[in-house]
């Protein structure tokens, strides 16, 4: 890596600068409504960022990705209910819960390739969207909404807006490290090896099927993380997080910020829901436009956005 | 008893529907080899322009001709504007692009139809119930879209193995650039298969149309269970398409008849009935799943890949 001002950089160091300074904008200008936006977009790029790692890097296309949003957030929903607040026991459990789920899908899933993958890992999650709507007692349909904010025995107070905002922060910035570690290491050298080559992979002996499911693990558990911070956002859960086309925007997201780039699940987080956001406020029909913005990004953009910063070294 | 045999019937009509559509999919993921989930889309508007021309027109039958028709020149067209940019591209760039295609659909319907549904009405004889078994009476109407699609299902094989066009759809599902490199206008005939599958589509669409509501997203679920089809037939099978929508028919339309019954002799009625209707709308992704388990590439592989 050399240290000059390529676009690349400025643009990322522009972000972390506009992502830090979101709150002190909200608190002067008194507009709450950003900070609600922007957790958002940084909660959503934490999954858009898990599913990068397995789609982006190891080549897994995983059209079920929300299910793990779904699980993080019910499994803080459903402990609340259940009247266990502690935040050291909802965050474990959903990230735990959506570990689990990851191993049994990957186990599954991992032995299909291609089309059959993308669908194999859509039914998964299909599954259980059609349980969360059976569980009766947790809202079915309607969902359930959450009263208290996950406790941290007054060591971080999340209802504090502004705290919960730089703890999502927190957690994004280490999550783009922790994958962009994962990804320069052997064991990450190991999921792209098998993404170009699989076959020549195992052929110089490395079990890809135990590094891709370890690979896919880490995703889910990742989602999941982010399925408890978006419940512990909205302070509600409900099936509608895990429709099949919540997936969707995943990968859109993933895919229009640009697949090979550290940040590129968070420019493509930001770029898809602020302009959903604006264009909704200035047109009744915004789906008329973004429609076709992934269609141009998907024929015409290689690489999404990141790829219009200029060619990476290396990738 | 009575009941199994209705509910078999109402299975076989769904397995049918799922047919058209699946039949459409396989052929483009298998000659194209594109992901398409904008093919819902096209069941959708084939509902809209049927139930539009059906209101213009004041016939039915009508109505349902102009809406094949439109809905095959929308496919063509798309194709040529659109779709023809993907092929040879990654699957992820098929998903990105046709998931932008389908949230533009919506929109344009809703821009144009408006966010209400609307309801196409049949002629009143076949409204009716006729008596098919002594004591069980089943709608003319279900008959006729078992009939209608079973012709539609016959012509579509004498098209793809009876004739010269079937033939090179086949060869194109084999090995695209040989019929390339043997002289054959490949951008025509992806055009005239794209525009067929979508012709499909929409024809599942306006049959459906008078039995449920016409609405934006109809075609979404309905989607999902045709990707079920196509990935349990094997990609590019129609013949596995068939066998494959039938078996998604039977067992989604038999799961949600008897599965909270069943779940009723142990468990409590609201709880079975819950818990039932849970574990029949999952009961084709759970069969998909066993069918992937055990064949990674569906029940009927395309030999060729």
């Amino acid at each position: 890596m050399s240290h000059s001002l390529t676009p690349r950089l400025a643009v990322n160091v522009v972000l972390l600068l506009i992502l830090g300074l979101v709150p002190v904008y909200a608190a002067l200008t008194d507009n709450t409504f950003v900070m609600t936006l922007f957790t958002r977009v940084i909660i959503l790029a934490i999954a858009a960022l898990s599913l990068n790692l397995i789609m982006g890097f190891g080549g897994m296309v995983s059209f079920g990705h929300a299910a793990y949003l779904g699980i993080g957030g019910y499994a803080v929903g459903i402990l609340s209910k259940e009247g266990i607040d502690s935040g050291f026991v909802q965050w474990p459990v959903a990230i735990g819960a959506s570990a689990l789920f990851a191993l049994v899908v990957g186990t599954l899933s991992l032995r299909t390739r291609g089309v059959y993958f993308i669908m194999i890992t859509l039914a998964f999650a299909q599954m259980v969207y059609y349980i969360a709507i059976g569980l009766d007692r947790y809202g079915g349909d309607d969902g359930l909404t959450i009263y208290h904010q996950s406790q941290f025995g007054g060591l971080v107070n999340l209802n504090n807006k502004t705290v919960f905002y730089y703890l999502c922060l927190v957690l994004l910035l280490a999550g783009i490290y922790a994958v962009w570690r994962i990804v320069n290491s052997r064991f990450g050298l190991v999921i792209r090896g098998a993404r170009s080559n699989e076959g020549r992979m195992r052929a110089i002996g490395f079990p890809t099927f135990r590094y891709k499911l370890t690979c896919f693990v880490i995703a889910g558990a990742m989602c999941g993380l982010a399925g408890a911070l978006l419940a512990n956002h909205t302070n509600y859960i409900s099936p509608a997080i895990m429709e099949w086309t919540r997936s969707g925007d995943l990968i859109v997201m993933a895919v229009l910020g640009g697949m090979r780039a550290a940040f590129g699940p968070l420019i493509g987080a930001m770029t898809f829901l602020l302009l959903e956001d604006w264009l909704s406020r200035v047109t009744d029909y915004p789906n008329l436009i973004i429609g076709p913005v992934l269609l141009i990004v998907a024929i015409y953009i290689n690489g999404g956005i990141d790829g219009l910063l200029g060619r990476r070294r290396h990738g | 008893m009575l009941y199994f045999i209705e509910q078999l019937l109402n299975g076989i009509q769904l397995g049918m529907l799922l047919f058209l559509l699946a039949a459409g999919l396989t052929l483009i993921f298998g000659i194209m080899d594109l992901v398409n989930l904008a093919h819902g889309s096209l069941y959708m508007i084939g509902a809209y322009f049927a139930a539009t021309f059906a209101a213009w027109t004041d016939s039915f039958v009508l109505g349902a001709i102009l809406a094949l028709i439109a809905t095959l020149i929308v496919g063509m067209a798309l194709e040529v504007i659109a779709i023809r940019r993907l092929y040879g591209r990654d699957h992820l760039d098929h998903v990105l692009a046709t998931f932008g295609l389908l949230l533009f659909f919506n929109e344009l319907v809703r821009l144009i139809w408006g966010p209400a549904g609307l309801t196409l009405s049949l002629p009143s004889e076949m409204l009716n119930a006729v008596q098919i078994l002594p004591g069980l009476y089943y709608p003319v109407y279900r008959l006729v879209i078992i009939g209608v699609t079973l012709t539609v299902g016959a012509l579509l094989y004498a098209l793809i193995m009876r004739t010269r066009l079937g033939m090179l759809i086949r060869a194109g599902a084999s090995n695209r650039e040989m019929v390339g490199a043997l002289g054959i206008n490949i951008k025509l005939l992806y055009t005239l298969v794209f525009g067929l599958g979508a012709a499909l589509a929409g024809f599942a669409g306006l049959m459906q149309a008078p039995i449920l509501t016409v609405q934006i997203g109809m075609g979404e679920n309905i989607l999902i269970a045709a990707f079920v089809v196509v990935t349990i037939g094997g990609i590019g099978s129609i013949r596995g398409a068939f066998v494959a929508a039938m078996l998604v028919g039977l067992v989604d339309t038999i799961g949600r008849a008897f599965v909270p019954d069943l779940l009723h002799t142990y468990l409590s009625e609201s709880a079975s009935s819950s818990l039932g209707r849970a574990l029949s709308s999952m009961s084709i992704y759970v069969l998909m799943a066993l069918v992937l388990i055990v064949r990674p590439e569906g029940l009927f592989p395309a030999a060729s890949r």
